[in-house]
């Protein structure tokens, strides 16, 4: 069977939507397009199904929250890694969001298995994937207030208990008599 | 010692025998409920698989109804999505019941102190004996059941019949 | 859909149930129409249940005993793990990737040290990958054990859980001697393992790796051409290539269905480039080929276990670069470096560039895949889990439709899914 000859990612998406590729990033040999968020389906779609590309395999979509350090275009991350079973390689495409308006469009019409991933991250960390078909709380109890994996919410510890503090943290915790 | 023995009189002793017996019976065949819940339900598996046998304990079976047992044993963390089918599974065993908290994060919360996780199962069921361990080894645990025996036997019908 | 064969007309919501109404509404766009009108039931499998393999809760909605929709409903064991990550050291998450799928856990500290060292780019010496590959196949053995004990006993086959459990000890005890526990070793670590191998280690590996052949033989003996289990097992739960591979599933489960797709032969990584070992695949994807996909790789696993035994190179256990890895303790009472080393990387830990990586690996369930996110400082941003059941689950839900509930145990027990790996 003729396997048509592997293309550069970089250089075909650039080439098919120019507009779309806001920076290419090489860290250790790993690939990052920062894409805009408005053309992330269009590059997912293209990058599936291009010959010589043929990224048909979503391995995660991730977010990222960079409170408090805002040393990125946008509050929220998402990262959508891709591998393409073909060629053996896997490439990362990355959408920033803005804090007011953590919207982007789902990419479970391109690949299925975004469906939980895309949940999860709503779940987790508050960013609306717009056009998924279900979209609610998959790890938390649905009436749960909040995005825990935020870096402004808290991480809900208990006090440690030692011997000095023993008592002052028995009166506040809930013990069940029956 | 309660209504029993004072309209007995001096046949308390029938008491005491009674209670070694219905003591002797509540452990001979004490059967766990169904319900481990993460890593310290595999170390509870292999207690009761082969090399270290909880049958040998009486624990021949575990029943997946809780009104059938008479032990739950909560092996693993409980997540506060968990927590309420926790207390709801401790109210529909009839009595009498135990609960044998296993492992760290059944007893105190373990490694995880973060919003997720209660910190420690008797903050929703009361707990007569803990297990430490993370998980816990299945000797471990074995002690921790056969302490539990010792508690069941020093009981009285007393207390029993006044609950 | 099988056609009904009495024509049922649509009942309207009798007058006592109304009390449910609001909570019927909430599932409107998740099950058929016919469940609104109460012409199919809908039934509550789980979260305590003896055969969901831990606690999974589906909603089933059924037509008599056929399943229209699974809805699968996960999150009763979500330990918030990853943000608990964010509060500590790289050293010192280690032990909390352990416990996220229990049945293989140092698969999870594999993938985790992988992206500390891709990040950092922190070097692993020959000795240390050598001894990372035959945790790693020991780890892919107990898990296709536990899985094989567990279906088999869904399955009504009781005496192989007994089995199955009894190899395992000669497991544990292997894996007690390397970190002095049972399971949740934290054994694999960035920069390579946390001690040598014992003086008793290899003989104990040596008498396994003969004693075990059998015992596989035993299982296959008993299971796989035994005509209850084929009856049971066959055609039930298909997965096509594409449709798995288009809802995230991996590997057994996938390479059951025809997909030749294992990361330990395409993207190597700790050395599995040099080992010969064949990779099973399957035809059907169903309920069978995966149960004999898994058989075939317990014994591919000896094999890799055999050939990594017979040449495990001298040298260092841990990468020596001090700056990420502690002292000897030996070393602290003659070196002044030692001591600084020591206080910086015990109270502070080592610091890891803002950059992302994300790492895969093959567990024994699927791929798990670990995206981390550094600061800068000591501490990560982000370490997220893609983790095999997770995605598995979620596929559940389209495998089972159109399946009777009792096929529904052998299809939740086929796709081996872990809870503490679905919810972290």
């Amino acid at each position: 069977m003729h396997i048509p000859k592997a293309l550069d990612p970089v250089e075909a998406v650039k080439g098919a939507y120019p507009n779309a590729v806001l920076d290419v990033v090489q860290f250790r040999d790993e690939t990052t397009l920062v894409i805009h968020p408005q053309e992330i389906v269009s590059v997912a779609r293209f990058l599936r199904g291009t010959n010589g590309l043929i990224y048909n395999y979503l391995s995660d979509i991730s977010s990222v929250d960079y409170f408090p350090d805002y040393n990125r275009p946008g509050r929220f991350g998402v990262c959508y890694h891709l591998l393409s079973m073909l060629y053996t390689r896997r490439i990362r495409l990355k959408v920033y969001l803005p804090e007011d308006e953590p919207v982007v469009q789902t990419v479970v019409g391109v690949w299925p298995a975004a469906n939980w991933l895309e949940r999860e991250i709503y779940d987790m960390m508050g960013i609306i994937f717009e056009g998924h078909p279900d979209l609610r709380r998959v790890l938390m109890p649905d009436d749960w207030d909040g995005h825990p994996l935020r870096r402004d919410a808290p991480l809900g510890y208990e006090t440690v208990m030692f011997s000095f503090n023993v008592d002052e943290i028995n009166k506040h915790k809930p013990y069940a008599q029956e | 010692m309660g209504v029993i023995s004072s309209k007995l009189g001096n046949m308390g002793v029938v008491t005491t025998t009674l209670d070694t017996a219905v003591n002797w019976a509540r452990t001979g065949a004490m059967w766990p409920l169904l319900f481990g819940l993460a890593c310290c339900a595999i170390e509870m598996m292999a207690t009761q698989a082969s090399d270290y046998d909880m049958s040998r304990f009486g624990m021949e079976l575990n029943r997946a109804s809780p009104r059938q047992s008479d032990l739950i044993i909560v092996a693993g963390r409980v997540t506060r999505k968990m927590a309420p089918v926790v207390r709801q599974l401790y109210d529909q065993m009839a009595s009498p019941k135990w609960v044998l908290a296993m492992g760290d994060c059944a007893s105190c919360g373990g490694v995880y102190n973060n919003y997720a996780v209660v910190q420690g199962v008797d903050e929703i069921i009361p707990v007569d004996v803990y297990v430490a361990g993370c998980p816990p080894r299945p000797e471990q645990l074995i002690h921790g059941v056969l302490t539990l025996h010792e508690k069941v036997r020093g009981e009285s019908l007393a207390q029993w019949v006044r609950e | 859909m099988v056609a009904p064969i009495v024509k049922v007309e649509p009942v309207a919501i009798p007058d006592s149930m109304k009390q449910w109404e609001g909570s019927l509404e909430q599932l409107r766009g998740l099950v058929s129409e016919r469940a609104m009108t109460g012409e199919t039931m809908l039934l509550n499998m789980g979260p305590h249940h003896p055969s969901t393999h831990g606690v999974l809760r589906l909603l089933l909605e059924l037509d008599g005993e056929q399943i229209v929709t699974c809805l699968p409903d996960v999150g009763y064991l979500h330990t918030g793990i990853e943000k608990s990550i964010e509060s500590k050291s790289y050293e010192k998450a280690v032990p909390l990737t352990d416990r996220m799928d229990y049945l293989a856990p140092m698969s999870n500290n594999m993938v985790f040290a992988l992206a500390v060292e891709k990040l950092t780019g922190l070097d692993v010496p020959e000795r240390a990958q050598v001894i990372r590959v035959i945790c790693l196949e020991l780890t892919r053995i107990n898990s296709h054990l536990v899985w094989l004990g567990t279906h088999a006993l869904d399955m009504g086959a009781m005496s192989v859980f007994l089995y199955c459990f009894r190899e395992r000890e000669y497991l544990l005890d292997m894996f007690e001697m390397l970190s002095g526990q049972r399971l949740m070793g934290s054994y694999i670590r960035p920069g390579g393992v946390w001690r040598d191998l014992p003086a008793e280690f290899m003989p104990a590996l040596e008498r396994f790796i003969n004693y075990f052949p059998g015992k596989v033989d035993d299982y296959e003996k008993i299971l796989t051409n035994n005509p209850l289990w084929i009856d049971r097992t066959q055609g039930i739960g298909v997965i096509e290539p594409d449709e798995g591979i288009a809802l995230g599933v991996s590997g057994p489960s996938l390479r059951a269905s025809g997909v030749n797709w294992d990361i330990r032969k395409s993207q190597p990584y700790s050395g599995y480039e040099k080992y010969d070992f064949n990779v099973p695949l399957g035809e059907h994807g169903d309920v069978y080929d995966r149960f004999y996909v898994r058989i075939l790789e317990l014994r591919e696993s000896l094999k890799i276990i055999q050939q990594a035994m017979k040449n495990v190179p001298g040298g260092a256990f841990r990468s020596t670069n001090r700056k990420f890895v502690p002292p000897p303790r030996a070393e602290l009472g003659r070196s002044m470096e030692a001591v600084i080393h020591h206080f910086k990387l015990w109270t502070e830990g080592y610091a890891a560039p803002d950059q992302e990586v994300f790492v895969a690996i093959e567990s024994p369930r699927g791929e798990i895949g670990c995206y981390l996110h550094g600061t800068g400082g000591n501490k990560p941003r982000r370490a997220h889990f893609k983790t095999p059941s997770f995605m598995h689950i979620s596929a559940l839900g389209k495998i089972a439709e159109g399946h009777m509930i009792a096929d529904l145990v052998g299809i939740i027990g086929s796709v081996d899914i872990v809870l503490g790996d679905s919810d972290r």
